[in-house]
């Protein structure tokens, strides 16, 4: 890599790291919207015009909050644990192809920071540290109900990426690539993986669901039995790291099912439309993300429509239901490959 | 058993069918009815803005009338006082002095006429029990306070303005029935 690169990647770097904390900030306005909408009432209307400034007003308000650390908590490990939840979620951005191939004086630039070709492994990898940051902060903070809201969210996540990850070995026999670039490049047109892995996707979103503690499945911070869950103890911006780190893995989820399952920033008919490189590139990228805003938006229509999960319900579904279903999904896969390979 | 309402579903314990069992069908048709709900007119009333449109007969602030040549009807009789259920209305009468006829229109009148808001129920029987058609129930709100003595209203925050431009409206709430219940003969000592 030559300096021009290491340049562009790092504003590139910063563009995202930008985009991702907009867009979270603007999903739990987003978040009020829908949830307003669907009960037939206006939502936040008051902070500028159609309440656009209330995620600022939101900000401002939790930075000017008291910040309050029990006396009988871990304080090292207290501020670590919103810490690597937000850390975590902001960094699993860095391998998701945001775009194709950007032209600029004759230097090719991709729109993707680290194009690894261990993409998936490496967004795996990350998720299931977040879960770390849930942990800890529950533990740290010496308090009943944040640890049961702990372990609770331990459990929920290390059963349910079981699901998920053998979701993902049968859409891998089908790429037969893990770099989430070429897994993009494979979806050209209308070949988006969802028709080839439908019961594959039906687990992962169910699975991301679950991963990022949302309805149906959001029972670490569920009010009605564990006042807040994880961070019954937290305040000020510690607090809103944590619900922020939730919005931001919202948007991250969004991005990484779209590229696995939606044919990332792949549009179809663009190649009729006949327009220059960067042009094509840069409309790919919004393109993609319609599809993210969607998927944000699909997540929040869940929220809204399905009561919680009891607890037994949640490891009934995802040991005795998604589990087989996957292994089922495995097999299936692996054996219409094995045949349509040999003739 | 009867059923109280046409609504109720008799509820059976058999065996899920497989559609039933993966619950998906279920969740689709949950997401059509939020999405139904998003596009549905909304409820919400932008209070500072827009008001919610009261009922016709609304019975909210009482207001004390006076009668065409700006005199007051009120005679301190007492009976809405009598009537009041909830006790929240006293007063103190006093006889009209010579030269006084333009403020009041008979030879006694109310001094001291104070309304507890606090007590009061607004059931509206003091506007039924008055015979000189003084006290009515308005439209208007008692609006909030941190103090409970601000409740007790006098007769300066009761009694309807002279100038005739700012007198309070009460035809609303003489819905047809009162009036023909009002020209009975039998009542005519109203007037």
């Amino acid at each position: 890599m030559d300096w021009t690169m290491y340049i562009y990647k790092t504003i590139f770097l910063f563009i995202i790291l930008l985009v991702t904390l907009l867009v979270a900030m603007y999903s739990t306005y987003g978040e009020r919207k829908v949830a307003a909408f669907m009960q037939d009432r206006l939502g936040p209307n008051r902070a500028g015009i159609f309440g656009l400034l209330q995620p600022i007003a939101d900000g401002i308000k939790m930075f000017m909050k008291e910040e309050i650390i029990p006396l009988s908590a871990n304080k090292k490990m207290f501020i670590l644990g919103p810490s690597i939840a937000m850390t975590t979620a902001l960094l699993t951005g860095v391998v998701i192809p945001w775009g194709g191939t950007l032209t600029i004086f004759g230097h090719e630039f991709p729109m993707q920071i680290a194009d690894l070709n261990i993409g998936i492994l490496y967004v795996f990898a990350m998720v299931s540290i977040g879960v770390y940051g849930i942990m800890l902060g529950g533990w740290a903070s010496n308090n009943k109900y944040a640890l049961l809201g702990s372990i609770r969210a331990a459990s929920q996540m290390i059963s349910y990426e079981l699901a998920m990850g053998m979701s993902i070995i049968a859409l891998i026999v089908t790429t037969g690539t893990l770099s989430l670039h070429e897994i993009v490049d494979q979806q050209q047109g209308m070949h988006w993986n969802i028709f080839y892995q439908p019961l594959g996707f039906l687990i992962f979103i169910i699975c991301a669901f679950a991963e990022t503690n949302r309805a149906p499945f959001d029972l670490p911070e569920c009010e009605t039995e564990l006042i807040g869950g994880y961070h019954t103890e937290y305040s000020s911006m510690k607090l809103g790291f944590y619900l922020f780190a939730e919005y931001v893995n919202m948007f991250i989820s969004s991005a990484v099912i779209v590229t696995l399952y939606f044919g990332g920033y792949h549009m179809p008919f663009i190649d009729h439309l006949g327009l220059s490189g960067n042009v094509a590139t840069l409309l790919g990228t919004f393109f993609f993300f319609i599809k993210v805003f969607f998927m944000i938006f699909l997540f929040m229509w869940v929220r809204w429509t399905l009561p919680r999960f009891r607890y037994d319900q949640l490891m009934n579904l995802g040991w005795k239901g998604l589990m087989p279903l996957a292994i089922f999904n495995i097999l299936a896969t692996g054996v219409f490959y094995y045949f349509t390979e040999l003739t | 058993m009867q059923a109280l309402t046409n609504r109720s579903k008799m509820v059976s314990d058999k065996k899920m069918t497989f559609l039933e069992w993966i619950y998906l069908p279920a969740i689709v048709k949950g997401m059509f009815i939020t999405i139904k709900h998003f596009f549905r007119k909304k409820t919400t009333i932008n209070y500072p803005e827009e008001t919610r449109e009261f009922s016709k007969v609304y019975r909210g602030l009482h207001v004390l009338k006076r009668d065409d040549q700006g005199r007051e009807r009120c005679t301190a009789c007492g009976l809405c006082a009598v009537a009041c259920p909830a006790e929240a209305i006293t007063m103190v009468a006093a006889e009209r002095k010579p030269g006084e006829e333009h403020l009041y229109r008979e030879e006694k009148y109310a001094e001291v006429y104070e309304i507890n808001m606090l007590r009061c129920i607004f059931c509206g029987d003091c506007e039924e029990a008055c015979p000189k058609e003084a006290i009515f129930l308005t439209d208007r709100l008692v609006p909030s306070d941190y103090e409970r003595l601000p409740f007790i209203y006098g007769k300066d925050m009761l009694v309807e303005p002279i100038d005739t431009a700012l007198r309070v409206d009460v035809s609303a709430r003489q819905t047809e029935n009162l009036l023909k219940f009002k020209q009975n003969k039998q009542f005519a000592h109203n007037r």
